[in-house]
């Protein structure tokens, strides 16, 4: 589902002397479907930066990055758009919503997106936001208000609401409690069984360890680090 | 298939251009402008001030010509069209959103009446049908349906700047010109914008040309970016990799200047 | 009379000869495109802008000495303005003149159409204020030169809207705006919408002069002309729901009277010629048996002329013309004199 190969980025900083700043070369991986790969290293090493370019938003300066049969390394921007509403999910570390927007039609908007009728796209985030126990008296009203813990919470309610082929997740279960990390290891868990391939990056090793099948250390992907 | 995935299926760009380019004088409006457009697409141009974005703008929606350069609307060639075939699609097929509305409105004419004369414009001659329909887009856009009879002047900035939109959408467009709507208005005003554009463009599969100076309008709002600068386009691609991995010098130092809340 | 009658001092019907061509020029081409309005040289008349030089200009295109020409002001041969331009013609043009609609060759009218029927042969020319009807809504003249152009008649019908949303119906009562053949839309000229069904399928050629705004329109013989409207509020041509009180007169527009200072008021026909006709041959309304001191004729002019001190509104300088209400305000003044 997820294949990397032989990608590498740098950034130029144009206003400041041009100076040239390599921060991967050489990386490769493969997620296959119903599997769950987690990234790891030491911070600053090219985790998120690895995510980033999977979901389109960081561009590649060479190599190649196959998301379901779509090289999004090359591809134009129309296609990462339909690759993300279609196949690619991504749920990031923080939450950025448009102010004003209920919760509720927050985690919806996926589905909304795809055409699906809206009552049915609000019966699924209704679901969802229990599940991740976030009470009702709070879907309408916008999530900027809320605790840095709830925010996560719709953040992964909307990343699960359309079963996704293919996740990417960045640290799902930071900020949250016992109760609420076990119900998103427990979404992974389903999302994994209905066959999605997942790459996550996950601080916690308890987490890792429940749902990855296994790891791979971008730490090999730095330029310079012996091969 | 969804509504955007149909539309995504049809094999050409809603609009292309190429090789854009329109002077004054000496001077350089836009240059060498080339880019597609596709069904349910939001197109930001952003840039500063005589970055050439409105020049480019005009020249696409009709109001000025270009001196060089070819614009295709659904595969014909609009700088070609007579001007009767050119008035009409923008009653139409198209629609331009002011940054001031009063410069899109009737201000002596009605609410429904400004909504409605797109319709009548077409022929629509059944009075209950057409206020209906005034009344519905109203709804739409968060105006409340007893103000149908008053006259924009009646109203406040926000709420003439959705009539405005109103006004555009009523008869179904396909390709929606705007510069900067949310110029002027109050911060919380422009976020209530903000969030109906987004739900009008999904729900309705617009294609939406949006000209800002404001990088957050574009986050929200655009699918894709054009950054402009001295009236060329320096880079263009996916709005969040343009502004979170921006690879021309011009581009990070736009997105450095932004002031974070 | 002929044209050796006219004053010397003018070329016959006033203007040169040149300016007649341009004028009937501009004329064919009206006539040639129905309801499109053509510009035209509209010169300087010895009358203010306002007085009907349009009207008048059309009118001294079209005269020759065989002409007899007929001059009403809504409705009326004796007010101060058609008095003015028909003893402006027999000074300029010599030609003959009557007050009979069924008489006249030419008509030139300020917002009526006579009651009686015109047939073949005759021309009624109108005086227009404001030739452009999508002026109002949209002021600039480029755009609605474009928009008769591509026929985006849209914005017509917004005012026509606006009418309904405000009063519930379309509330224009006069300069009813109409679509002539199917394809240019034209402001009739202050006629009341009771007139419009006069416009269509008549016998007479139709002209329109605008003086101030330099504009010539033309509806030729058996013209189509359709007052607009919407599908649930469609035209109706209205007037008040009375008889006239002179003649007895059922389907004819009136005017309004009022008698007396306690608000007293009486319904006559606007058209004067018309209810004379009808009183000569012996039709009587609720006030005609009465045959006394009729109340002066009710002059819609700006404020000028109006009843005299002796009850007449005659110009004592105008040749006597056959004039039953005049006939009638003269034996009222003189036995007021009597009296006095």
């Amino acid at each position: 589902m997820i294949r990397i190969e032989n990608l590498s980025k740098s950034f130029t900083l144009h206003n400041q002397g041009g100076t040239v700043i390599p921060v991967m070369a050489g990386a490769a991986l493969t997620v296959a479907r119903g599997e769950c790969v987690g990234l790891t290293g030491p911070s600053g090493a090219g985790k998120s930066t690895l995510m980033r370019m999977v979901y389109g938003n960081y561009l590649a300066a060479g190599g190649r990055l196959f998301v379901g049969g779509l090289d999004v390394a090359r591809a134009a921007p129309r296609e990462i758009i339909a690759l993300r509403r279609d196949t690619l999910g991504h749920v990031s570390q923080f939450l950025r919503v448009v102010p004003r927007v209920p919760t509720l039609d927050v985690v919806a908007e996926p589905l909304l997106t795809l055409g699906t009728p809206a009552d049915q796209a609000r019966e699924r985030a209704a679901a969802l936001l229990r599940r991740l126990n976030i009470p009702e008296r709070l879907w309408g009203l916008s999530p900027t208000t809320f605790s840095g813990g709830e925010q996560q919470r719709v953040n992964i309610a909307r990343g699960f609401a359309h079963a996704y082929p293919a996740l990417l997740l960045d640290e799902p279960t930071a900020s949250l409690d016992a109760a609420n990390r076990e119900v998103v290891l427990t979404l992974i868990a389903e999302a994994k069984a209905r066959g999605a391939a997942i790459l996550g990056i996950f601080h916690d090793e308890a987490a890792r360890a429940r749902v990855c099948d296994r790891l791979v250390d971008v730490a090999g992907f730095v330029p310079g680090a012996a091969a | 298939m969804t509504l955007m995935q149909t539309l995504g299926a049809t094999g050409r760009p809603l609009l292309a251009v190429e090789g854009l380019t329109r002077h004054y004088g000496a001077r350089v409006g836009c240059a060498d402008v080339t880019f597609e457009l596709w069904p349910g697409e939001v197109l930001g141009i952003v840039g500063e001030s005589g970055s050439g974005k409105s020049t480019l703008l005009s020249c696409l929606a009709g109001h000025l010509r270009p001196d060089l350069g070819r614009i295709h609307y659904d595969g014909q060639d609009v700088l070609t069209l007579g001007e009767t075939e050119r008035r009409r699609l923008s009653r139409t097929d198209w629609a331009f959103v002011h940054q001031n509305p009063r410069d899109g409105l009737r201000m002596g004419v009605s609410a429904g009446g400004n909504v409605g004369e797109r319709l009548m414009g077409v022929g629509a001659r059944h009075y209950g049908r057409i206020r209906g329909q005034a009344t519905d887009w109203l709804g739409r856009v968060e105006i409340a349906a007893d103000r149908i009879d008053d006259r924009p002047s009646a109203f406040s900035g926000g709420m003439q700047q959705r009539l405005q939109i109103a006004r555009n959408l009523v008869t179904s467009p396909r390709l929606v010109f705007m510069d900067e709507p949310t110029g002027g208005l109050d911060v919380s005003v422009q976020a209530r914008l903000l969030d109906l554009l987004r739900g009008l463009v999904r729900d309705l599969g617009l294609s939406v040309i949006i000209v800002t100076h404001d990088l957050a309008v574009v986050r929200l709002l655009a699918h894709r970016l054009m950054v402009m600068k001295s009236g060329r386009v320096v880079e263009q691609g996916l709005t969040d990799q343009v502004l979170d991995d921006p690879q021309h010098a011009y581009t990070q130092l736009l997105v450095a200047s932004v002031l974070q809340a | 009379m002929t044209a050796q009658d006219t004053d010397q001092a003018y070329n016959f019907a006033y203007l040169d000869e040149q300016t007649k061509r341009m004028i009937r020029r501009a004329i064919l081409k009206a006539i040639a495109v129905p309801g499109y309005q053509v510009p035209f040289s509209s010169r300087e008349m010895p009358m203010p802008y306002g007085w009907g030089t349009g009207g008048v200009q059309v009118t001294a295109a079209c005269l020759t000495p065989e002409d007899r020409l007929k001059v009403i002001d809504q409705g009326a041969d004796d007010t101060t303005n058609a008095v003015s331009i028909r003893r402006f013609f027999q000074r300029t043009a010599g030609v003959a003149v009557t007050e009979a609609t069924a008489e006249a060759t030419i008509i030139q009218t300020r917002h009526r159409i006579p009651e009686v029927p015109l047939t073949e042969g005759q021309i009624l020319v109108y005086q227009v204020p404001i030739p452009e009807p999508l002026r109002f809504l949209e002021p600039r003249e480029t755009e609605t030169r474009k928009m008769h152009e591509l026929e985006e008649y849209g914005l017509m019908h917004v005012k026509l809207y606006e009418d309904i949303a405000r009063h519930g119906q379309i509330a224009t009562a006069y300069a009813y705006p109409v679509k002539v053949e199917g394809r240019y839309v034209m402001d009739p000229s202050p006629i009341p919408k009771f007139d419009n069904p006069k416009l269509g399928d008549n016998p007479a050629i139709q002209l329109f002069g605008a003086g101030r705004e330099q504009r010539i329109y033309a509806l030729p013989p058996w013209t189509s002309v359709v007052s607009l409207d919407f599908d649930d509020h469609p035209f109706q041509a209205s007037k008040a729901a009375h008889d006239c009180d002179l003649c007895g007169a059922r389907d004819s527009y009136l005017d309004e009277v009022i008698t007396d200072d306690q608000g007293g008021r009486m319904f006559v026909c606007s058209d004067t010629d018309f209810c004379a006709g009808r009183r000569a041959r012996g039709m009587k309304g609720r006030l005609g048996a009465d045959p006394g001191p009729p109340p002066p004729h009710p002059s819609p002019t700006r404020g000028e002329g109006g009843a005299m001190a002796d009850g007449t509104m005659r110009d004592p300088d105008a040749p006597a013309l056959p004039s039953a209400r005049g006939e009638a305000a003269g034996v009222a003044g003189a036995a007021r004199k009597d009296r006095s």
